[in-house]
């Protein structure tokens, strides 16, 4: 494929070569309103920059597993994260939830599944940005009128006495499910019982990880 | 397991957290503009759920993202932060090629 370097170009960049394929329309409005955002000085490339890293390297699911393997670890950490996750998640050194952040526990008796049925509200400061499931129709739809099927189709089967409770988030309060610590643990450290807690352990579709599943 | 090999565990599960870069660009410019109080998120999420919920009631095909930039292009507009009419020119310019930005996005 040819990419045309053989003609002179008037506005040389450094690496400077033309983009092979057209943008598509989507691509083309983004770049204008990047472009006249910051000719008007209401934004800084800097300042996007900065947000696409922030969540593309640093905040992400990781957090939350941490956050979880703390819980059970430290039963004072767990009541004050149940009572509290908006505040409780600084003590481990996580940035305060923008959101109110709620956590729920899940136990023998309890499932707890969160759900954003309007849009994708999701709590990033301890889980990073949704998975695309998470912001599909079938998923939004279902998981309230039929949570039990939803979590069946994710290879999540419950007892019928175990009761299941929908959280549907909004764009005040946010929740992070605490996954029960799977049995046979209690020799393992703290960051090693993170490395259970997936992130879908987390929205209430899994259950954590067994330790030798991990290895 | 040391911290270091728990850091480099996948953070997302497997899944690009974004699947093209104008993705990343137009999540960024909402958040960053949120976080400077050009709006309340609110504001934004309200238009946000009134995108999904316009093109699922019809089973539109586009994508999260390209609701979520018409959310935030609605948004912009109606505040008066960006003219009609300026981005309809600097869109068509970047589409067709005329317009190409200095710094590198997708390099």
């Amino acid at each position: 494929m040819s990419h045309g370097h053989d003609h002179d170009h008037d506005h040389d960049h450094d690496h400077g070569h033309h983009h092979p394929e057209p943008l598509t329309r989507a691509e083309a409005r983004a770049r204008a309103i990047e472009s006249l955002l910051v000719e008007k000085g209401i934004l800084t490339t800097a300042a996007v920059d900065a947000q696409v890293a922030a969540y593309e390297q640093d905040i992400g699911p990781l957090k939350g597993a941490r956050v979880v393997a703390r819980a059970w670890v430290d039963p004072a950490f767990k009541a004050r994260l149940l009572a509290d996750a908006t505040h409780a998640i600084e003590e481990i050194g996580l940035e305060p939830s923008a959101n109110q952040l709620v956590a729920v526990e899940n136990t023998p008796d309890v499932h707890n599944l969160v759900v954003c049925t309007l849009c994708s509200c999701y709590p990033w400061a301890v889980l990073g940005l949704p998975p695309t499931w998470y912001k599909s129709f079938a998923y939004r739809s279902r998981a309230v009128v039929e949570p039990r099927t939803v979590l069946s189709e994710f290879g999540l089967a419950l007892d019928d006495s175990v009761e299941v409770r929908v959280w549907d988030s909004s764009a005040e309060v946010r929740y992070l499910v605490v996954p029960e610590r799977p049995p046979g643990t209690g020799s393992l450290s703290e960051d090693e019982l993170a490395a259970l807690v997936s992130r879908d352990a987390m929205i209430g579709v899994a259950r954590a990880k067994a330790p030798a599943a991990v290895a | 397991m040391s911290v270091r090999d728990l850091e480099s565990l996948p953070r997302k599960n497997g899944e690009l957290v974004f699947e093209a870069l104008w993705e990343g660009r137009a999540f960024g410019m909402t958040v960053a503009l949120s976080e400077g109080g050009v709006y309340a998120w609110d504001d934004f999420r309200t238009r946000l759920v009134a995108e999904i919920d316009s093109a699922d009631r019809v089973g539109a095909e586009s994508s999260y993202y390209e609701r979520w930039l018409a959310a935030f292009e609605g948004l912009l507009t109606a505040r008066g932060l960006i003219g009609d009419e300026e981005l309809e020119v600097r869109a068509a310019e970047y589409l067709s090629g005329e317009r190409e930005d200095e710094h590198a996005h997708d390099h």
